[in-house]
């Protein structure tokens, strides 16, 4: 089907952009990103914006750069631009590792990591490596700039903390030390589907080999992505083993909180904390 | 911003190398324009929200959904569809001449959103695995050939591509 009939305003400067949006916002006017989520809604006659603010036309938000110890993210970057590392270390690497998850390879060239944030799918991967990697996120507005951390940012399925007139700007991500060890799981129906489940951890190891810090998060599994305390602390500590492995599994799937299917899902997030803690806890899947 | 608020605006690109000008609806997406108002019915609409990866396109290189592009959005950009792919009239390209020797396609219907998928891709990757293929044609559906054929045309044409057959 074809969307329905709409304005579009197309600036060519954020400040052009944030006064268009500041002027169609209270009529339920929207920003248009990479369009891989809001087209087929339209198209789907599921959204109806009778105004598209395209963000396309800013060169500022398609900015990528490290700075301060952080990756600066600008929300137009391309879900394409991370299939090779956009940053040395751990943290280019496990971009790299999520990103091919993130549907198809022609949905990745427009598609972008802001719009990822603000469609705020359960089932998105970004949010969870905001959540479990601790991003925040800059909006402006007519009010200016303000800075949202990531679990407050992601309010609910398809809803965050962006007041209407919102744009979002950037995600900073910190950088991960060079010793810190990652692995990240997902369970999707097909390639390029979107996730029933999911899982990131991050961990850091001390001088003898246990675990110093573990990070460790879950998605497409509840409202919103979540690090799950519970079972970082049970993880934190010990020596990686398959032992603590499988434990960490199971204190994940009894720890979630799943929206449906929940006997299924719970069998999942136990599956893919399990085997992406395996991954990070193996200094040679570091790789891949 | 007054002309911004139109419904309908000039879009300006060039398309399989001809410059185009044109005013379109800007709910016109860059499939329908292609279509419709230029006639190139190569590329294909199977499911006009983003999943089948029939109408896939290249828009200055990059392959793209054009059931999620807007027209207007292609101003300025040099797209390729699969009218374009080929050098000359009775040249194949060698991806196209090695999906016609491996029964690479049957219907047709997903064939010009497997040859952009796969341009772009080769341009990134000039020695893909067959592994590597099938994650990349993932999002492109084809229900006559079974994939097999569409993974041995490409790793053929790759190495023809490199000089190397
Ligand atoms: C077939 C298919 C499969 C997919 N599979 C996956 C998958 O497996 N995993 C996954 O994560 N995603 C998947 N996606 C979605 C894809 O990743 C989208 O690119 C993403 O969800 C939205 O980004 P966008 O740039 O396309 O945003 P748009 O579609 O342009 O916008 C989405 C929403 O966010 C708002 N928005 C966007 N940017 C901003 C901004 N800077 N400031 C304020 N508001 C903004 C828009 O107003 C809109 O409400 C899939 C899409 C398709 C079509
Ligand atoms: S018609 Fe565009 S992806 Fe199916
Ligand atoms: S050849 Fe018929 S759908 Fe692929």
């Amino acid at each position: 089907m074809k969307a329905p009939p709409f304005e579009w305003h197309r600036p060519a400067t954020l400040a052009e952009a944030v006064a268009s949006l500041a002027a169609v916002a209270p009529q339920d006017g929207r920003v248009l990103a990479g369009g891989q989520s809001l087209l087929p809604a339209m198209a789907l006659r599921v959204a109806r914006p009778p105004h598209l603010v395209d963000i396309n036309g800013i060169a500022e938000l398609g900015e990528l750069r490290v700075e301060d110890n952080a990756l600066r993210i600008g929300a137009l970057v391309r879900h394409a631009a991370f299939h090779r590392p956009v940053a040395h270390g751990p943290l280019g690497a496990l971009m790299a590792g999520v990103v091919r998850h993130i549907a198809h390879w022609p949905i990745r060239t427009r598609g972008s990591f802001g719009g990822s944030l603000c469609h705020a799918d359960p089932a998105s991967e970004w949010p969870l490596v905001a959540v479990v990697l601790g991003a925040t996120m800059q909006a402006v507005s007519l009010r200016g700039d303000r800075l949202i951390d990531g679990p407050a940012f992601l309010r609910g399925p398809l809803e965050t903390a962006l007041a209407p007139d919102e744009i979002l700007r950037a995600v900073t991500l910190p950088l991960l030390p060079a010793d810190a060890h990652w692995g990240f799981e997902e369970v999707a129906r097909r390639a390029g589907d979107f996730a029933q489940a999911m899982a990131l951890v991050v961990l850091r190891m001390d001088a003898i080999g246990r675990v110093a810090e573990a990070r460790i998060g879950i998605g497409g599994v509840e409202a919103v992505p979540r690090r799950l305390a519970a079972v970082e602390a049970l993880v934190n500590g010990r020596l990686p083993s398959a032992t603590l492995v499988e434990e960490a599994g199971r204190a994940a799937a009894a720890a979630c909180d799943p929206m449906e299917d929940a006997p299924y899902r719970r069998a999942l997030v136990r599956a893919v904390v399990s085997r992406a803690l395996a991954s990070a806890a193996m200094p040679q899947a570091l790789a891949a | 911003m007054s002309e911004d608020r139109s419904l309908a605006r000039r879009v300006n690109c060039v398309v399989n190398g001809t410059a185009q000008a044109a005013e379109v609806s800007v709910r016109r997406t860059l499939a329908d324009y292609l279509r419709q108002d230029l006639g190139l019915t190569g590329t294909h609409l199977g499911c006009e929200h983003g999943v089948c990866g029939a109408c896939t396109v290249l828009v200055d290189g990059r392959a793209v959904r054009s059931c999620l592009m807007l027209a207007v959005q292609a101003e300025g950009c040099a797209v390729t569809t699969v009218e374009g792919i080929a050098p000359d009239v009775v040249t194949l390209h060698p991806l196209q001449t090695a999906f016609a020797k491996h029964h690479a396609l049957q219907c047709g219907f997903c064939t010009p959103g497997m040859l952009t998928t796969l341009l772009e891709f080769l341009e990134e990757v000039p020695a893909p695995t067959a592994e590597e293929i099938r994650i990349v044609i993932s999002g492109n559906l084809c229900r006559c050939t079974g994939y097999e054929p569409i993974v041995a045309a490409t790793l053929e044409a790759a190495a023809v591509m490199r000089g190397g057959a």
